[in-house]
């Protein structure tokens, strides 16, 4: 594999010879972007199949061979998925728990970011090395008491154990990019500031928040994804259809079977669909944070 | 720059910045301290002494030692097969999805014409919810009317049931949990770690007459250790712990072909509700998982080079 050659060659290094020919030069390059090409499609394609078929009848659902585009065109697929299940209902809880779970986070992940980049406390560095490993803890061993914990608070069926967790810093992950980014910010400033009598709190708020936007935001994207992605919990905390999150309502709708016990894919495929759209556009939006924050946290220090 | 001079230490200690140190350091790190104590340390004793019981919630709990561990090694005939379905899982769709975000990241690192059209194409699958990813690919994988035998029949292929088939559905769910695993962070971390491979490397490598497997194998590979660790370990972690996609297309079936372990736990701990054989169940696999990944770390000074600086 010379891809990394060919990169080299490609970059215009300067003053270096290649010792590739040009026919090679080209004929790598083919590859790559077929090779590019093959993948894009790959991942591409069952996104199109689920588009297409969000939008097809049911009659046509399942003929043979099966058709790329629909003949009829039938949107109101999309229309009808808010009639048939409690599709509002679903997104409004997901939403409700998406939103909780992206405020609280910030606010409690930030704090405590705060307190192990910035203060020299005993046992700081054994604390944090028990903050990264509870990353690697499997979620069932501590699952079953959380649910035993909810079920004696009465919040079992509710949206409350999806959300309350949240406040108490959340995801080891985003305490972790945190930190990192924080150590990143000069001390100079923060000292400036106690001289001029300032608190710790307003260090944190005047001066590492306002610097800290880019993280911030990365932080609120991953806690949104995570949230509205979440199936298990869901699963285990939520009962009646009504309170239902999104994920767990589609899965549900799927293997519940309607009045009519008439096949729904396209239905199934038209809420699949609308479920993804939201994490699809922050993409477009937000971009480079998704992976300025991947990068942040993979490198070590 | 916090230098402590030992000497100077016990001196330090006590002091009025010291103590101001470690009572607003932990006043800030509150919150996690006591949403650890809650949510992850209790918990998890709380498991530990869940699984010398017979918990069930409605009946009366007593003590049965290790009884639950003899049963899960001996009598619950499910107890090995999932352990081998999980294994095997990880075993296969680990190095792939190593070797597939790898490729990928070395693909988007040849700067192509309509790189970021790339990027984005194959970052999507992975920003899919395991749920609807899931639904989308019991669509995709329908014996008649699904895509993938579409496209086996214009090649003339008879295409299986997969989900449907004992012998096709584990590799369906690999198939699904690689399509949603290599385009999205893993990829990242291997193109950040191509990126910061500093060029002098290769420059030297060619004056000194290096072909490109060469640079390929002596510098890019070793160069990126630190990523394949990483990713490794992750993705080690993930596989032991599939759930959503196996729940959701094929619930363990057909005929227990995709019993995975952690549908094991969950079926145990919340359809048949003996919380404390899950709670055992849920600390072997810890157990695993620690295991692995302590062999990991160790392993890892012989083939994770760190570049200093």
């Amino acid at each position: 594999m010379s891809q990394a050659d060919d990169a080299m060659t490609l970059r215009g290094s300067v003053g270096v010879q290649s010792k590739t020919p040009l026919f090679w030069r080209i004929l790598w390059r083919t590859l790559a972007y077929l090779v590019t090409g093959i993948f894009a499609i790959v991942f591409m394609l069952p996104f199109f199949w689920t588009v297409s078929s969000a939008f097809k009848s049911v009659a046509e659902l399942y003929i043979f061979p099966p058709t790329w585009f629909p003949e009829t065109w039938q949107p109101q697929n999309f229309v009808t998925i808010w009639q048939v299940v409690p599709f509002a209902q679903w997104a409004w809880n997901s939403s409700v728990v998406a939103v909780l779970n992206i405020v609280a986070e910030v606010m409690a992940a930030t704090a405590v970011a705060y307190g192990f980049s910035r203060f020299q406390f005993v046992g700081r560095n054994v604390l944090f090395v028990v903050l990264l490993s509870t990353m690697m803890l499997p979620i069932y061993v501590t699952i079953i008491p959380r649910f035993l914990i909810f079920k004696t608070l009465g919040w079992i069926d509710t949206l409350a154990p999806l959300v309350v967790p949240a406040f108490f810093g959340g995801s080891a992950f985003n305490i972790f990019l945190l930190r990192q980014f924080f150590m990143t910010i000069p001390r100079d400033f923060d000292e400036a500031a106690y001289v001029d009598g300032a608190s710790s709190f307003t260090i944190f708020t005047s001066i590492i928040l306002p610097l800290s936007k880019p993280a911030l935001s990365t932080v609120a994207i991953f806690s949104f994804l995570a949230s509205w992605n979440n199936f298990i919990e869901p699963l285990i905390f939520l009962n009646t259809a009504q309170n239902f999150t999104l994920p767990l309502g589609l899965t549900w709708f799927r293997v519940v079977p309607m009045d009519t016990g008439a096949p729904r894919d396209h239905l199934l495929m038209a809420a699949s669909v609308t479920f993804t759209m939201p994490a699809v556009i922050l993409f477009f939006v937000a971009q480079r944070y998704f992976v300025s924050g991947i990068v942040m946290s993979g490198l070590k220090g | 720059m916090n230098v402590t001079v030992s000497a100077h230490k016990s001196r330090w200690r006590f002091s009025k910045t010291a103590i101001r140190q470690n009572v607003l350091g932990y006043l800030w790190i509150s919150p996690w301290l006591i949403g650890f104590a809650i949510f992850i340390f209790g918990p998890m004793i709380a498991s530990i002494g869940f699984s010398f019981t017979n918990y069930r919630i409605i009946n009366e709990t007593r003590w049965i030692g290790l009884e639950n561990y003899t049963y899960a090694f001996f009598e619950d005939d499910l107890f090995w097969p999932s352990l081998a379905i999980t294994f095997y899982f990880m075993l296969v769709s680990v190095p792939l999805g190593l070797l597939g975000s790898l490729l990928l990241a070395l693909l988007l690192n040849q700067r192509l014409r309509g790189e970021s059209i790339f990027r984005t194409f194959y970052f999507l699958p992975s920003l899919t919810p395991a749920a609807a990813a899931a639904i989308l690919w019991v669509w995709i994988l329908h014996p008649e009317a699904g895509l993938v035998n579409y496209l086996l029949s214009l090649i003339g292929i008879d295409g299986p049931t997969w989900l449907g088939s004992t012998k096709w559905a584990l590799p369906s769910i690999i198939m699904i949990t690689l399509w949603t695993g290599i385009g999205g962070g893993r990829m990242i971390i291997f193109l950040a770690g191509l990126q910061s491979v500093p060029q002098e490397l290769y420059e030297s490598a060619e004056i000194d007459g290096a072909g490109s497997w060469a640079k390929f194998r002596s510098i890019t590979i070793p160069m990126i250790s630190p990523a394949v660790f990483f990713n490794m370990i992750l993705g080690i972690i993930a596989a032991l712990q599939v759930f959503t996609t196996a729940y959701i297309t094929t619930r363990g079936g057909p005929g227990r072909a995709t019993w995975f372990f952690a549908l094991h736990i969950y079926t145990n701990a919340f359809e048949y509700f003996d919380m404390g054989y899950a709670s055992a169940l849920a600390i072997v696999l810890f157990f695993i998982l620690l295991i692995f990944t302590i062999i990991q770390l160790r392993l890892s000074d012989r083939w994770v080079y760190y570049a200093a600086g």
